[in-house]
């Protein structure tokens, strides 16, 4: 009797100890995930961008001098002018805000829209769940560039819109994740004595459900910011997005300067490199993030390609039988 | 197993009825009224200073009734007016989507000639997909956290993050200055001449299969690592099985289900893809018919362009989920 008290304090004792889940996640992203941790520091250095774009950038966005348009790469203009002869350093760091700002509040709200709907359709099962479900298979029938089309052309352009219609399209459809997790949760014991002990359904939503399936949230947050980002980019690309003259990458490929960049070559290359390099950041770490707060994918039963290669190759040294 | 299909087909029913209340509601929340583009047009064409009345207009495309009247209509459950006003129904159910506002066409047939485009791009793409995906999804995972391993991972994040606009960008500019060389963007029907035909879509179907490539890649890596560490595995192993057998005949036919029917789940993006694609590369396929019915308010295309389509990955949706349950014995069909 007094053992098993024992072992059951050492266990709570050791579960005290875990630390907090994100710095969890941050300490296992140093150590198990370089990939992961590459992305992390484009991320980082993007964020950094974004806030000093003022202090960093020679040159305002917009500012205009036609006597330097279409100037090749340079000391005074490092990566060269547009066709109305705008700094495009300057503009592909101002970007750069754009960009992590749909990235990041896009993100925001798809999280946020995924998990209401998750909760509530997830929590109340029955009539409710098949009723919302159905909404969420009609509007996933849509590919989703029609759908932001489409609502874009309602709400029309701007930055705001586009976190909008970007964020809660998402949100709409991640929601099925996070509804099968609560339905995974709903069964729980703890979740059944919080009801009988008279818990209000949005204390047991907010205090037993929510907690539990914070690695899903997680996990859209982190996988969603790259897409978003792409679609903003493409939003802007074909002209529905971001309205000129804001700097953003997407619209920066589009419009009067297309018309230019045979001429200058650069126009074409630039914004599009640095939309590579951020989304492939945000994928990697979005990643990384994801394997490690999916349990599934945990390692744990035999690496294939250790352990059982290295059996394979014991076999292949045994002398074959005859 | 006949159950299950009508349950699965049932479901479908509320489905396509709410894809088609959100098509219809959320079109016409579209500010900017095609009539009065329609008008200055018109005014314009006629030049004889006959301008049209923007009411008679408005009655003869049957925008002047009520919403849900119009909704009818075009589902086909309330009768619609034609010119000498005898009322007939008319609608998606007697097989009609209605007219294009601008071209004299109706949508069918508009739709039914851009459809073999898409289809074309998007089978094509498809094929680019899987040919890169699957071998090197399955060489990352059985050298899982090695050097291939990331190289094949990169490659696969790669293919997400990279825009397919931006390379496609990048090949109108640099080869015309280096080379002196575009691509084609004159369509050429495969019809007229076939050969030329593919050439010209083997570019923009690398581009878009890109698309869904890397997705792939990494759930045929997912499931490849999922399968081989299962029992079965171990015992082929134990058997003395060649690599070779155990990774392709074991392992990699059971990974593949699932992937199978994530491709099924891609096709909404292969779609939306084809908008951007078409639009660089000049081809008159679905994707820029319903960029075009945007920018001219043309609203019986731009519903007909989206329950089309919905339509379409509702159907391969319902294929996907029958061939996996006949597929896979383990899924249970109630």
């Amino acid at each position: 009797m007094d053992e098993t008290i024992r072992e059951v304090a050492l266990v709570a004792e050791g579960v005290r100890k875990q630390r907090p889940m994100l710095i969890d996640v941050f300490v296992r992203l140093v150590r198990e995930k370089p990939l992961g941790l590459v992305g992390g520091v484009i991320v980082l250095l993007l964020i950094i961008t974004a806030i000093f774009a003022d202090v960093i950038t020679p040159y305002t966005p917009t500012e205009q001098s036609l006597a330097d348009r279409l100037e090749p790469p340079s000391a005074t203009h490092l990566l060269g002018t547009d066709n109305l002869g705008r700094d495009l350093l300057s503009r592909i760091i101002y970007g750069a805000r754009i960009s992590i700002t749909v990235g990041l509040a896009g993100s925001a709200l798809c999280t946020l829209v995924a998990t209401l709907i998750g909760l509530i359709s997830g929590f109340a099962g029955g009539k409710t769940d098949i009723i919302i479900q159905r909404f969420v298979d009609a509007w996933m029938c849509f590919p989703p560039l029609f759908i932001f089309l489409t609502v874009m052309a309602v709400v029309g352009q701007g930055l705001w819109q586009v976190i909008f219609v970007l964020g809660i399209a998402r949100g709409i459809g991640q929601s099925r994740v996070l509804r099968g997790a609560v339905f995974g949760i709903k069964e729980n014991v703890y979740v059944e004595a919080a009801r009988a002990v008279g818990a209000s359904t949005t204390r047991t939503l907010l205090r037993h459900i929510l907690p539990n399936i914070m690695a899903p949230v997680l996990t859209i947050f982190a996988v969603s910011s790259g897409y978003l980002i792409l679609g903003e980019a493409t939003l802007s690309f074909l002209g529905y997005g971001i309205p000129p003259p804001t700097p953003s990458w997407g619209g920066m490929l589009s419009g009067a300067g297309r018309r230019f960049m045979q001429q200058a070559p650069w126009l074409a290359l630039w914004p599009g490199l640095a939309l590579c390099i951020v989304v492939y950041g945000m994928n990697m770490l979005g990643d990384a993030i994801r394997d490690l707060l999916d349990p599934r994918l945990r390692g744990g039963l035999g690496r294939y390609s250790g352990v059982e290669k290295r059996r394979a190759k014991q076999r292949a040294r045994l002398p074959q039988r005859s | 197993m006949r159950a299950y299909i009508i349950r699965r087909v049932a479901l479908m029913v509320p489905t396509l009825f709410l894809v088609t209340v959100l098509v219809f509601c959320v079109i016409r929340l579209i500010p900017g009224d095609v009539i009065d583009l329609m008008v200055a047009e018109r005014s314009d064409m006629a030049g004889m200073g006959t301008t049209m009345d923007a009411d008679y207009i408005r009655h003869l495309l049957g925008l002047d009734v009520p919403i849900h009247i119009q909704y009818g209509r075009w589902l086909g459950v309330i009768q619609t007016p034609d010119a000498e006003g005898n009322l007939s129904f008319n609608g998606i159910f007697q097989g009609n989507l209605g007219s294009s506002l601008w071209m004299d066409r109706t949508v069918i047939d508009e739709l039914g000639d851009r459809l073999p485009v898409s289809l074309e791009l998007g089978a094509m793409s498809l094929m680019v997909a899987l040919l890169f995906a699957l071998p090197i999804g399955t060489y990352s995972a059985i050298r899982q956290d090695t050097i291939g391993d990331y190289i094949g991972r990169t490659i696969a994040v790669l293919a997400i993050s990279v825009p397919a606009f931006w390379l496609a960008t990048l090949l109108f500019v640099y080869p015309s200055i280096y080379l002196g060389w575009t691509p084609p963007v004159e369509y050429i029907p495969i019809a007229e001449n076939p050969g030329a035909n593919l050439v010209q879509f083997i570019i923009p179907a690398v581009l878009l299969g890109m698309l869904i490539s890397g997705t792939t890649m990494r759930m045929t890596r997912t499931m490849m690592l999922e399968v081989l560490r299962q029992d079965y595995i171990r015992t082929a192993w134990s058997k003395g099985l060649r690599e070779r057998i155990v990774v392709v005949r074991h392992a990699l036919r059971n990974a593949l289900i699932p992937v199978v029917s994530m491709i099924g789940l891609l096709l909404p993006i292969l779609i939306g893809g084809t908008v951007v694609i078409e639009q660089i590369f000049a081809l008159p396929g679905i994707g820029r018919l319903m960029l075009t019915s945007i920018q001219m308010r043309d609203y019986p295309m731009l519903s007909g362009v989206n329950v089309l389509t919905a339509s379409f990955v509702l159907i391969c949706n319902l294929v996907v989920d029958l061939t996996y349950a006949w597929l896979d014995p383990r899924v249970q069909y109630r």
